[in-house]
């Protein structure tokens, strides 16, 4: 998004220029000006060009009969008239070029305000609305032309006037600078005022000299220039250095200079190392997080009520699929239903576990074998219901724009966001529910049913009503964590299936009845796990983690944190 | 809704095969597909394009004179199961020729059934190859439909020349990638430049994997993901390759599982440019597609479904069968099964697809990629029909075997060194 914000802010900054001056005999020198402001020396124009907007019009004409493999020359060509065809560029590269089929006119398809199509001049800022898309057809492009287009763009916008998009022309440009350039690239750093993009220019040029540099003092100085950068262009530069003959004018220098570039490049494989151990450990918390919500419920229901649930699974694809219908009912605010999901999710898989609690469960109490079988049938009938109601297909939850994309730390080390927001949403809802067990009155008469029913009876907790809403609350949380998931995973009728297993073995390893023990299970299931996925693959780190687990459970069957009993049984 | 309505149309059908179950005026198709399960999300539109056709050729008249009758059964996405359903078909049923199957294991599972009680199976989906059964007809494409070309186009066209191999753990995946890796090999890649790895069914944590794939990436050779990545674990795949900014320029992924049913789960728009290979494209306008898909959407009632590569081997498949027993004026499995080979039928997309004497079709090839509307658009395709090959040219087992049912050899597995058939 930001990016194409960029370009029609440049994109608009040209037309401003040309908007008033709708004079015939003005235009052309408005876009000789842009074009001497922007081209690229190397490709300086013809001196014939005619920036007419009729021959351009006529020119581009041939993209719409081109053959995918015949467009790249033609680009090529077009890039020669400089600047002028940015916009042509920035919309083929999005999809957005269309010719009309009446007339073989090039134009772009963009989109007004409310979303309607319309038609945009890629050399003035004039907009219509379209009658039907049938009459335009689309100019294709491929990855390959894709990849052409970004440089060509990146190319004509390294004296770009607009600080952002030179910024990123710049950066996309570095490694991709010939021996040749460096000249170019000086005379980029003598206009440049902009101190952060002077660094990338500096990184530019150090990263050619190091590779190129006739002189051995240069190659020293920019070698410790690029030193500690991790970017992975950096490596491959150097790489590539140890492979090639190093020209250098004096050849004995060489041996001055390889074991220089050789302790760099160890200095990179220990730094990234040490991020890929950091990186290991930020998926584990992120993997541990997923089973910590998908556990919590659990936690509350057979860990705290001791209910065996198969239908918990079900209740965390309940939750997903109420996101799903929330975004559905309002599609122009993905965030915002997020965000309301959250509570309509605890409601709905709360009033559900109410449900199979007081139809069900309530009669089977002290029968786990029954209460197995009979939630194992509600899951299968949830289950069909979901197919039935939404059918075997999966269903797309969107995510918002603050969900997408990655911090980036450093090139080699970033962290997705809608993990880093999972995370601190499974961190959260723990807190709320310790806080609720610990501190509330709901949470000590929880507590006090679960360690002694009897008593708390004849202290006077009416037991029936505390267990049908501890089932509820369990169950809420269950769906509070089928939001999380839409985020990550499919959306569909076997969503909890896979869960389901997974948070049976980080309650029952945490410990039953401990919250905290849920906490530290799911976290330190989700580290091994991705310390081992690299090893061993994510078939074999699934077994080993279950043979630990069972051998785990063999020598300690009460778990991490085994509970105080204070009961009898 | 489609579904309870399909709900009430499995009663009405259950009710009538016990009330027809006298009558031998039909002839019964059975439809061994997974109406539940993981491999639901797949296979439920290929059962819903059996009964089309079905419809469609009762409608024009049925077939030697009868209504032809489907009989539904729900593997459940259980392989065992799909081979006890299969027995129920034939034994009991009696039914004359089965479409069904999606994945490799299930198709194994039924094989056994199908040549033991010697029943007819059409199976529409893409597979590893190296196999041909007398019983079985493949009208999905093998890997010198698919794999090969894929391959390729990303050698030729973007210049790949590093080469992870994501698939997920079962025996298509695997097979696929034993004969990738030959076929890199042979042309020279060199060792490092491959990595292969494997992921459960259902696979939902992908951040390790493709961080691997984006260190892989990162070494100044172009690289590409072949990804035989099967089913629901697909999503959230793309979806982590889309947070973690693996663009399609970078490091195009090129998937041989993944069609226009699977991504109208997700949100393409981060996916534009990753690829697809196949024999069929939603998107390949052509008279006969246009039609294929209209039918297809007032079938369903969904005015937005979307078809998708096996949904025309299903077509086709059902067609060629149609035309051999018009053509021996029986039902009969062996009869039909020699009258089969030659048989001709026009491809969706153009062209003409013929079944050849091992059993598999020759069909055109397509690489297309994915648009942010969710269907593929066709980058490149064959200049001529890729004749199916059951058995790989690039594995030290199967390099000399041919299949060739026609007399007087008739055999699947002919080893033309040792000129001696292994048989079945």
């Amino acid at each position: 998004m930001k990016r194409s914000d960029k370009h029609n802010r440049f994109r608009e900054c040209i037309t401003a220029f040309a908007r008033p001056k709708t004079n015939r005999f003005f235009l052309p020198s408005v876009f000789l000006f842009f074009f001497n402001l922007l081209a690229f020396p190397a490709f300086s124009a013809p001196q014939d060009i005619k920036n007419d907007q009729n021959i351009l019009r006529e020119e581009i004409k041939a993209l719409s009969t081109a053959k995918l493999r015949s467009i790249e020359p033609i680009l090529e060509q077009l890039e020669k008239r400089g600047a002028i065809y940015l916009p042509l560029f920035q919309a083929l590269l999005n999809g957005q070029l269309y010719f009309k089929k009446s007339n073989q006119d090039i134009v772009k398809l963009g989109k007004d305000q409310k979303g309607k199509r319309v038609e945009e001049d890629l050399f003035s800022n004039a907009k219509r609305p379209i009658e039907s898309i049938s009459e335009y057809k689309k100019i294709r492009t491929n990855n390959r032309l894709r990849v052409k287009l970004r440089e060509i763009i990146s190319r004509l916008e390294l004296e770009s006037q607009d600080f952002e998009t030179r910024k990123s022309a710049i950066f996309n440009m570095i490694g991709k600078f010939q021996k040749e350039d460096i000249d170019f690239l000086q005379k980029l750093k003598k206009q440049e005022e902009n101190q952060s993009i002077l660094e990338l220019i500096e990184f530019a040029i150090a990263l050619n000299d190091v590779k190129h540099s006739p002189i051995l003092d240069t190659r020293i100085e920019a070698l410790e220039q690029i030193s500690g950068n991790l970017d992975p262009r950096v490596k491959n530069t150097l790489n590539s250095i140890l492979k090639s003959d190093l020209l250098l004018t004096n050849p004995s220098d060489s041996q001055i200079l390889r074991p220089l570039v050789e302790t760099e490049l160890g200095r990179i494989a220990k730094k990234e190392r040490f991020y890929s151990v950091l990186e290991k450990f930020s998926f584990g918390l992120s993997l541990g997080s997923i089973l910590l919500l998908a556990a919590l419920g659990l936690a509350i229901t057979f860990g705290v009520m001791g209910v065996i649930n198969m239908a918990h699974g079900e209740l965390i694809m309940l939750g997903a699929y109420t996101s799903f219908v929330v975004q559905s009912l309002m599609p122009q605010q993905v965030g915002l239903a997020l965000i309301i999901s959250i509570p309509i999710a605890f409601f709905v898989a709360g009033s559900f576990g109410a449900l199979i609690q007081y139809f069900v469960i309530r009669h089977l109490r002290g029968r786990p074998l029954e209460t197995l079988l009979a939630t194992f049938g509600v899951s299968l009938v949830l289950q069909q219901l979901a197919r039935t109601i939404f059918s075997p297909l999966n269903r797309q939850v969107l995510s918002p724009d603050w969900m997408t994309g990655s911090l980036v730390i450093n090139p080699i080390f970033s962290l997705t966001y809608n993990r880093l927001y999972i995370f601190f949403f499974a961190l959260f809802i723990f807190t709320i529910l310790q806080i609720t067990i610990k501190k509330t009155s709901l949470g000590l008469k929880v507590r006090a049913v679960s360690q002694n029913r009897e008593m708390a009876r004849a202290l006077g907790i009416q037991t029936n009503r505390i267990d049908a809403l501890t089932f509820a609350l369990g169950s809420g949380i269950a769906g509070l964590s089928g939001v999380a998931l839409s985020q990550l995973v499919n959306v569909g009728p076997n969503l909890g299936q896979a869960y389901l297993v997974d948070s049976f073995l980080v309650v029952v390893f945490g410990g039953v009845g401990n919250l905290i023990g849920t906490l530290v299970g799911s976290f330190s299931l989700g580290i091994l796990n991705k310390f081992l996925e690299p090893e061993l693959g994510a078939v074999l780190s699934k077994v080993a983690i279950l043979i630990f687990l069972i051998l785990f459970i063999q020598r300690r069957p009460e778990g991490l944190f085994p509970q105080k009993a204070r009961t009898l049984s | 809704m489609s579904h309870l309505r399909f709900f009430l149309f499995l009663l009405f059908l259950a009710s009538s095969i016990a009330s027809l179950n006298l009558k031998a005026d039909t002839i019964k198709v059975g439809v061994l597909h997974s109406l539940s399960g993981t491999m639901a999300i797949s296979e439920t539109t290929l059962k819903d394009t059996v009964l089309m056709l079905i419809d469609k050729q009762n409608k024009a008249g049925g077939l030697l004179g009868k209504k032809i009758e489907a009989v539904v059964v729900d593997p459940a996405s259980n392989w065992p199961l799909f081979a006890e359903k299969a027995r129920e078909l034939i034994s009991k049923e009696q039914v004359d020729v089965i479409f069904g199957c999606w994945t490799s294991v299930s198709r194994k599972s039924v094989l056994p059934v199908i040549e033991e009680l010697n029943g007819l199976l059409f199976y529409p989906v893409q597979y590893e190859g190296e196999e041909s059964s007398k019983n079985v007809f493949y009208t999905g494409a093998a890997p010198n439909q698919q794999a090969i070309p894929a391959v390729n186009y990303l050698r030729e066209e973007l210049g790949v020349n590093r080469w992870f191999l994501a698939g997920t753990d079962y025996v298509y995946p695997r097979t696929t990638n034993k004969i990738l890796e030959a076929y890199l090999k042979e042309i020279g890649v060199d060792e490092s430049d491959i990595k292969i790895n494997y992921t459960p069914f259902g696979h939902n944590d992908w951040q390790g994997i493709v961080s691997e794939i984006k260190k892989f990436g990162s070494m100044g050779i172009k690289t590409a993901v072949v990804s035989t990545i099967n089913g629901d674990a697909n999503v959230p795949f793309y979806k982590e390759l889309a947070n973690q900014a693996v663009s399609s320029e970078d490091i195009p992924v090129i998937a041989f599982s993944v069609g226009e049913e699977e991504l109208s789960g997700i949100d393409t728009a981060p996916l534009v440019g990753h690829l697809a290979a196949w024999n069929y494209f939603q998107s390949i306008e052509t008279e006969k597609n246009t039609e294929f898909i209209n039918a297809w959407r007032d079938f369903t009632r969904n005015p937005e479904g979307v078809t998708n590569d096996p949904m025309e081997a299903t077509l086709i498949g059902f067609n060629m069968w149609v035309k051999a027993v018009q053509k021996v004026g029986t039902t009969d499995v062996e009869k039909v099964e020699e009258a089969m080979l030659g048989i001709a039928f026009e491809n969706l997309t153009g062209g003409v697809a013929i079944m050849n004497k091992n059993h598999h079709l020759s069909k055109p090839v397509f690489i297309g990629e994915i648009q942010d509307d969710g269907q593929i658009e066709v980058v490149w395709e064959t200049e001529n029909l890729v004749p199916g090959d059951a058995w790989s040219d690039f594995l030290p087992n199967s390099r000399d075997l041919i299949a060739d049912w026609t007399k007087p050899l008739r055999c699947g597995n002919y080893n033309v060194v040792t000129k001696q058939c292994a048989g079945q």
